[in-house]
């Protein structure tokens, strides 16, 4: 914000040593070549195909609560803990089972993003 | 507990303690950019506590905990579902929403399909949403200052938006998001701390829910009825009715026999201690009834019911305008998706306790039962189940948490109400702003009052819901995540996902539709639209694209890796307001 009275550090060198291809890579994902609209669509359906899956696991398993509870309703009966074992899901046990998809979304996430930097600014 | 002065002085020391807070916001606040992403330099932590401190609204305050009184575990879907909505969030829409750079929902629509018009109809969307989600927050402070200190039912909705709109004014989204942040820790402590008390006694006493018989109450208790109810009654011993019950004058009589009665507005019913508590028809009597799941919200075809609510609650905080906007205040995509992620940690914990309290209302103040306006019954139970300075205390701490929930929920959908109306019909300026927050907080007034009663927060809350699940939702999904996207398909897909659960939602908050006709689907396709109207804006989105596939953005390879690829690639540009 007070940049006005000295300028930004910078590290003046004569050449990158990993050279003149991560310079050409990052052109080509910003200038859309061929090469770099292929990286991002692959990126896209990397994130999008991981997305999906997570999502499945969880309508899979949320519909499959009530659906449950129609066709076999002695299952809700059981007691846990002295806690009716509708209640026991609904009120306590899907809420970890959500932030475990949650948090497992957002390392393979940054996972994808990291391969795809390194894919980008790696050497031939 | 009517008239305390002690929770007087809570609603005061809340409502201080908000104005305050947003004050001290308010040096920070000078640019457009303040007002509108609080210059996008909120982190992961602060962000989470703000954004569930803006979302914890009266429907999760006082609504689960009535919705859970009144009909049992299937009410347990809507916390459940509201927490959920921010999972369909982190997959789908978190961090290519906010490498966007946009600033609102109707930017982002301009920004990925380049129509102009198309930014007018998300706009639209955006203000509908967010009235449909207003009204009944309005509606909610009514009722609570009507439950706790005896005034008219008007003064909530007026003394709500006179606060909310002068702290918006103020000082814009920079300074709501220090307010919302202690709001969010207000509401845990408000709520958590009646609930314990009460498991407390319910551990050292062990009153009986899942029994055959329904609630009965510990004390003489007196029940005025204000509108026409019919009840049904499982045990007739100990009650007396003095009024109109089932159309005839009655004078201190007992009710003459098991069955459904209906008591006229006017009519007080009286319960010897331990006397079994009539429940409004259509919600379930016995405990057996209410503990068991798959016995819906009252209405035909539960199954049905839960199964929108899920689709509702789950895509619809994809499309809710008020928290969207604080994911574009976060710095980068990687900080988007761990503030989702830190917001279902924190909403995992809040919704424990108005479940617990919930259970506890049914056992305690089984009186709300009756008259079925069970959304006082958090503010009602500590008070009544506890007695003595101990509950009074509690209920003053309660009242403050739900003052709070009303204000920080009413703030955040304001802020985007009125940056929507500033960047879009006015010119963006700073003045504009407040000038379309002074609008847009006045509307939601008289509609507060003009539909008052029929639904329980939660489920008018979960009616907005199923708006932005319908319109905002698939053109978020399909515009980040499908190429094919065209300007026509979104726009044509807005217009009906609006247009038909908006009229649904409207018939819903009317009335309703008599459960009788065609076997009870036309009612519950009203009551619950999402599982029909979403897969039709989806559909119709698809289908119009691909009829117009040749006006696909020319640029969308371009738009596609700015919003995915992460932002040290330097592909990033940060949209900004006009003005």
């Amino acid at each position: 914000m007070t940049s006005n009275e000295r300028p930004h550090r910078e590290r003046v060198v004569l050449a990158h040593r990993r050279g003149a291809r991560m310079v050409r890579t990052r052109v080509e994902v910003q200038e859309q070549t061929l090469v770099g609209d292929a990286l991002v669509r692959g990126l896209v359906r990397a994130q999008l195909g991981l997305a999906l899956r997570l999502a499945a696991v969880v309508v899979c398993t949320v519909v499959a609560i009530p659906l449950l509870n129609a066709a076999f309703p002695d299952l809700a009966a059981i007691t846990v803990v002295g806690i009716r074992l509708n209640w026991l899901v609904l009120a306590v046990l899907v809420y970890p089972f959500f932030y475990g998809i949650g948090r497992l979304y957002v390392r393979l996430a940054e996972q994808a993003e990291r391969d795809f930097v390194g894919v980008v600014d790696s050497e031939p | 507990m009517t008239g305390s002065p002690l929770t007087a002085a809570a609603l005061l020391v809340a409502v201080i303690a908000t104005v305050a807070i947003g004050v001290y916001g308010v040096r920070f606040s000078r640019t457009t950019s303040d007002f509108l992403v609080a210059s996008r330099t909120v982190g992961p932590q602060w962000n989470a506590a703000a954004i569930s401190g803006e979302y914890l609204s009266a429907a999760s305050f006082l609504g689960v905990a009535g919705l859970i009184a009144k009909y049992g575990a299937d009410a347990l879907w809507y916390p459940v579902g509201f927490t959920a909505g921010y999972l369909g969030l982190l997959l789908f829409v978190a961090a290519p929403l906010r490498r966007s750079g946009a600033y609102t929902v109707p930017d982002f629509a301009e920004f990925r399909l380049g129509s102009a018009r198309l930014r007018k109809v998300a706009m639209v969307v955006v203000v509908v949403v967010c009235i449909y989600y207003l009204v009944p927050q309005y509606q909610g402070a009514g009722l609570a200052l009507k439950a706790l200190l005896g005034l008219p039912v008007w003064v909530g909705p007026l003394v709500v938006g006179v606060i909310v709109i002068s702290n918006v004014v103020a000082g814009g989204m920079r300074s709501i998001t220090f307010v919302q942040a202690f709001q969010y820790w207000l509401k845990l402590t408000a709520i958590a701390i009646p609930a314990l008390a009460l498991l407390g006694l319910f551990i050292s006493d062990r009153g009986d829910l899942g029994g055959p018989l329904p609630p009965t109450v510990t004390a003489d208790t007196t029940v005025a009825i204000e509108t026409d109810v019919v009840v049904r009654v499982a045990e007739p011993t100990g009650i007396t009715v003095t009024g109109m019950l089932d159309g005839k004058p009655v004078a201190a009589q007992p009710v003459p026999a098991p069955g459904d009665h209906t008591l006229e507005a006017g009519t007080t019913l009286n319960l010897a201690a331990g006397a079994a508590t009539p429940v409004v028809t259509g919600t379930p009597s016995s405990g057996a009834e209410w503990i068991a799941s798959g016995g819906g919200l009252g209405g035909g075809h539960p199954l049905y019911q839960v199964l929108s609510i899920i689709v509702a609650t789950f895509l619809g905080t994809m499309g809710l305008p008020h928290v969207l906007v604080r994911f574009y205040t976060n710095p980068d995509g990687r900080a988007a998706r761990r503030t989702a992620l830190a917001v279902i940690a924190l909403l995992s914990l809040f919704y424990l306790f108005p479940t617990l309290l919930g259970v506890f209302s049914r056992l305690y103040v089984p009186r709300v039962l009756i008259t079925g306006n069970t959304d006082a019954a958090v503010l009602l139970a500590p008070g009544t189940a506890i007695g003595g300075a101990a509950g009074h205390l509690l209920a003053a701490l309660v009242a403050a948490g739900a003052i709070a929930a009303f204000l920080a929920t009413s703030s955040g959908l304001l802020v985007s109400v009125a940056g929507a109306l500033a960047t879009d019909v006015l010119r963006g300026r700073v003045r504009d702003f407040r000038v379309a927050a002074v609008v847009g907080g006045l509307i939601p007034i008289p509609l507060s009052l003009a539909t008052s009663g029929g639904l329980e927060l939660s489920r008018s809350v979960g009616l907005a819901f199923a708006v932005a699940a319908s319109t905002l939702c698939p053109l978020l999904v399909l515009g980040i995540w499908w190429r094919g996207l065209t300007a026509w398909g979104a726009a044509c897909g807005l217009i009906v996902g609006g247009v038909l659960s908006g009229t649904a939602v409207t018939v819903a908050t009317a009335g309703g539709i008599d459960d009788d006709v065609l076997g009870g689907w036309p009612a519950v396709i009203i009551g619950y639209p999402a599982a029909v109207t979403v897969p039709l804006a989806f559909a119709t989105m698809i289908v119009v694209s691909r009829l117009t596939r040749s006006s696909v953005p020319p640029d969308v390879a371009q738009i596609f890796a700015r919003m995915h690829v992460p932002e040290r690639l330097g592909m990033f540009v940060e949209r900004v307001p006009r003005g």
